[in-house]
């Protein structure tokens, strides 16, 4: 019975402690950085797209919301011709970001995505494309790779050596 | 019937449907801050316009009757409940002279009416032909069992110390100590009974969500649903409004404020009260109850009852 009351004491004394509830129209909560929210298209240092057209992201996607189609520059460069999100299917998972080899594709702290017409969920490459590198600064994928795709020259890349000779190589 | 008691039926009809519609509201708020949560605040001044959300919600529901429901008792139950409480309120005076009937047997008539009511949840239960609902049903018939000898037990005690059935005169008996102070065994008891008579937590045993979705009312939607949820809002006030005219000194207090004021006081008091018990407490297993109702309260009260009497005898003839 006292312990009944000692609850009920307790509980009452809650009427004066501050409140979790979050206001959330008048009052934005407060996300953690690495939050899987929106998906974006990031870019390179140099304001290249990051992204070389080579579906993984459509093949982990669980829900099959991504599309794209890669297509090539007159470098060699690769870069998605069109790439698509369908915003009502994604489900937020966080797999493309994972299954992306050159941190193109990322998913951002923005929630607010709501629409009153279902067909503008569907986002295109330019509203998916940020004038950012997103959470991998200073990061590009040509500089590191060994292919020559107008961005430097074979052996000019970081921590790449120059190409041997192998005619030299001959005893 | 004169034209002064059809307006105090009115009146007290209409003040009574208002505050059960706004204790949706309230409690909605209490329980919320007391879970240090904000509650429903957008619709209106404090969001008490949630009232008239719920309300039309409840009006614009489908009244769906299921094929396998027995229809005249599913549709006669949620009457009952309403029906039994509101003519329990008859007997309560809310202040000298506003009094719908001042009956000379005024608590044997609230508890021959207020048990009325578990025949809207057994019947309820029953006419809807779902396992959970009569399991709400048979648990409270059980519940019944278990609250109310002791709840009418509970009452003598005032009763002897003021030697009438009628509420005025239990009133008027207050007016140098509340029962509160010469009889406090009889209120906690009584005011177990009160929270076990209109199925709130702690004892929701007939309702518990947690163990049979909704109990008896599982298979009602709509306004009919509606009814159950104003009844037991209803008889939150009826209880509140018995302690506080059995207990409480009823409309007494200082001069300063209106009998009329100091009566709704106590009833606010002790309808936070009941919506306190709600936030705090855990529900009890209906076994537990019957225990506890027919081995621990039920001899306390009798001891009560039993010490009363010789000290109303001896005050008698000294």
């Amino acid at each position: 019975m006292l312990s009944h009351l000692r609850t009920m004491w307790l509980v009452f004394i809650h009427l004066f402690k501050k409140k979790a509830t979050i206001e959330y129209p008048e009052e934005k909560v407060e996300l953690h950085p690495r939050y899987r929210g929106r998906i974006v298209l990031t870019k390179d240092p140099d304001g290249g797209e990051r992204c070389v057209g080579c579906y993984l992201c459509a093949v982990a996607c669980p829900v099959d919301c991504i599309a794209l189609q890669a297509t090539e520059d007159e470098n060699g460069r690769r870069y998605p011709d069109f790439f698509r999100i369908n915003f009502s299917r994604c489900i937020f998972c966080g797999y493309c970001e994972d299954a992306c080899p050159t941190y193109a594709i990322q998913l951002i702290p923005d929630f607010e995505m709501a629409e009153y017409n279902r067909q503008n969920l569907v986002f295109e490459k330019e509203d998916l494309l940020i004038d950012s590198e997103g959470k991998y600064p200073g990061y590009n994928f040509y500089r590191v790779a060994g292919l020559e795709a107008g961005v430097k020259k074979k052996g000019e890349g970081v921590n790449e050596e120059p190409p041997v000779d192998v005619h030299s190589l001959l005893p | 019937m004169t034209t002064e008691q059809i307006l105090i039926v009115a009146g007290v009809l209409f003040v009574l449907l208002n505050i059960a519609a706004g204790l949706i509201w309230v409690e909605r708020r209490m329980l919320a801050l007391w879970q240090d949560r904000l509650g429903p605040n957008r619709a209106g001044p404090l969001g008490i316009l949630i009232v008239l959300a719920d309300t039309l919600k409840l009006f614009f529901k489908e009244d769906w009757i299921p094929p396998f429901a027995d229809k005249w008792v599913f549709i006669l139950a949620p009457a009952i409940v309403v029906a039994s409480v509101l003519m329990s309120f008859v007997i309560i005076p809310f202040a000298p002279g506003i009094v719908v009937a001042d009956l000379n047997i005024g608590i044997l008539f609230f508890l021959a009416m207020s048990s009325m009511g578990v025949y809207s949840i057994v019947l309820g239960g029953w006419a809807s032909n779902n396992k959970y609902a009569l399991l709400g049903a048979m648990r409270g018939a059980s519940q019944m069992i278990a609250y109310e000898v002791f709840m009418g037990l509970s009452l003598m005690g005032v009763v002897m110390l003021t030697g009438s059935f009628n509420l005025g005169d239990i009133v008027a008996a207050q007016k140098n100590w509340w029962f509160v102070v010469t009889q406090p065994v009889g209120f906690v008891i009584f005011f177990i009974a009160g929270i076990a008579e209109t199925h709130r937590l702690p004892f929701d045993i007939p309702e518990a969500e947690s163990e049979l979705i909704a109990g008896y009312h599982a298979e009602y939607s709509g306004m009919k649903f509606g009814m159950f949820f104003i009844g037991e809002y209803l008889g939150i006030t009826l209880i509140s409004a018995m302690i506080v005219t059995l207990f409480f000194g009823g409309w007494l207090g200082p001069a300063f404020l209106p009998p009329l004021a100091w009566f709704a006081i106590k009833l606010f008091f002790f309808i936070g009260l009941f919506i306190l018990l709600r936030a705090s407490l855990p529900r009890p297993r209906y076994d537990q109850l019957i225990a506890y109702g027919w081995k621990i309260i039920l001899p306390i009260v009798l001891a009560n009852l039993l010490i009363t009497g010789a000290v109303a005898l001896w005050l008698r003839d000294h």
